[in-house]
């Protein structure tokens, strides 16, 4: 019986669930982020030690293709942001 | 010998120029918001209202909403706090209300504790922030109690910090720029120098970087003004949302409305500069198999979709950004006030490690406001060329 008041006590407002999830959310989306731009990161120094003359193009690339996976990161971020505030 | 002549003649005249507007223009429009509004109606209830407002003035530091306040647009540029009282610029509010037009000055809004003809910000409730209309004032104890629906919101045309902003940046730019191009009109043929010698490399890295490789040797002249204006006036506001003092700091690339009419100029481009052969692959991909067109058109259905996520994720990613970058920056300085309510020498020691954390953000933000720009003008040239691409 009181199990059962106090769950519905819970139910009454999920606002701090939903507040968890974007933050759960959140980090989800941070590691995401971390470990693709990681592996950009691998590759363009693994191709700039086998052909250092290539730096710059490979910089840029590298640079371009960060950027684009932040983006989306982003994305993820703005939801959860909406989610707290909104 | 003449040469440096003539240049500590015009620097001498452009220092003082600069100076005498930053120096007298600051007494003839920061206006100090002191309670001499308050003291006109002196009742029992307005000296209640006056201790609730001190009340609030010394409220414990709240750092969430004082993020907020410092990303989010707002009626008047706040300058800085003097003496318990606060220095702000107090910007035009100009509304469009039934066919009447309202201008006033957003001070007399007194920071959303007043109303005025009529009108308030709201502070509460699902328009909070914006300017509604007041359809009954009951002046119970000095408050007014607000009636209102959501029909009854004025057309709001007023000049905001972030339209002031977009203003002073535009007469940076045009500055800039005109004198640059007049210099290259009277050095005909020299070496370049000066602030030429500054823009020429990021003006030549955009066409032969950006432009010529993504639109292609024959077209991309057309379309470079609008590619250098997006590159420059992405980047100086950038800029200018990084430095923590008027004329900048005000979080313009950082408002979701500025990056949507950046992107929707690159999607309305797009759209008018492409070819049959563009909407044509739209609906008919070519080497994609026919059981993903024919019976449901899937695949055309997905095409279409990324015609316009394309241009969404555009203003997605610098908005996100740039305010992300804000909001590290603003949280690192709110550490030290938060330390600084618990004991006033943790605020101090604090205050070391989160100044030196702030100062390495500033510096990545410096990168990411140049990677910001180009990656914005590197994605809207390269739809421009996907729309221009020949039949092959």
């Amino acid at each position: 019986m009181d199990l059962l008041a106090i769950l519905l006590q819970v139910a009454q407002d999920f606002t701090p669930f939903a507040k968890l999830g974007a933050a759960i959310g959140a980090s989800i989306a941070a590691i995401g982020a971390g470990m693709g731009i990681g592996q950009i990161g691998r590759a363009a120094v693994e191709s700039i030690a086998r052909q250092p003359e290539a730096g710059g193009d490979i910089r840029s690339n590298m640079i371009v293709a960060a950027a684009l996976i932040e983006g989306v990161a982003f994305f993820a971020i703005v939801v959860c942001l909406l989610i707290v505030f909104l | 010998m003449t040469e440096w002549h003539n240049v500590k003649k015009y620097f001498n005249r452009n220092l003082l120029l600069l100076l005498s507007v930053v120096f007298l223009g600051f007494p003839v429009l920061a206006s100090e918001n002191e309670k001499n509004q308050h003291d006109e109606v002196i009742t029992k209830g307005e000296t209640q209202h006056e201790n609730i407002d001190n009340e609030i003035r010394e409220k414990e530091y709240n750092a969430g909403e004082s993020i907020i306040e410092h990303i989010v647009d707002s009626y008047g540029w706040h300058i800085l706090d003097f003496n318990g009282h606060s220095v702000t610029i107090p910007l035009p509010v100009i509304l469009w209300d039934n066919g009447k037009l309202h201008v006033f000055s957003s001070s007399r809004f007194d920071h959303g504790h007043e109303s005025f003809e009529g009108f308030k910000i709201a502070s509460e409730g699902p328009n909070k922030g914006k300017i509604i209309k007041i359809l009954e004032e009951n002046l119970v104890h000095g408050r007014v109690i607000e009636e209102e629906n959501s029909d009854s919101l004025p057309l709001d045309f007023s000049i905001t910090k972030n339209v002031f902003a977009v203003f002073i940046s535009m007469i940076l730019l045009c500055w800039i720029f005109i004198s640059v191009a007049n210099s290259y009109k009277k050095r005909k043929g020299q070496a370049p120098k000066g602030l030429q010698s500054f823009l020429e490399p990021l003006i030549l890295f955009i066409r032969d970087d950006i432009a010529k490789p993504a639109i292609g040797e024959k077209k991309y002249e057309k379309l470079m003004p609008y590619l250098l204006t997006l590159f420059f006036f992405i980047f100086l506001n950038n800029l200018l949302g990084l430095i923590p003092f008027f004329p900048g700091g005000a979080n313009v690339t950082g408002n979701v409305a500025i990056t949507a009419i950046l992107a929707l100029f690159t999607f309305i481009i797009t759209s008018f500069s492409a070819n049959k052969y563009y909407w044509l692959h739209i609906i008919n991909t070519p080497g994609v198999p026919w059981w993903l067109k024919f019976p449901i058109p899937l695949m055309p259905i997905i095409e279409l979709i990324g015609v316009f996520t394309k241009p969404f994720v555009l203003m997605v990613r610098l908005f996100a950004n740039i305010t992300a970058g804000h909001i590290i920056v603003l949280g690192f300085i709110s550490l030290i006030f938060i330390f600084g309510n618990i004991n006033m020498g943790l605020g101090y020691g604090i205050s070391v490690v989160s100044v030196a954390f702030a100062i390495f953000i500033a510096f990545l933000e410096l990168l990411v406001a140049f990677i910001q720009a180009y990656v914005f003008t590197l994605l809207s040239a390269i739809y421009f060329g996907m729309a221009m691409e020949e039949h092959h």
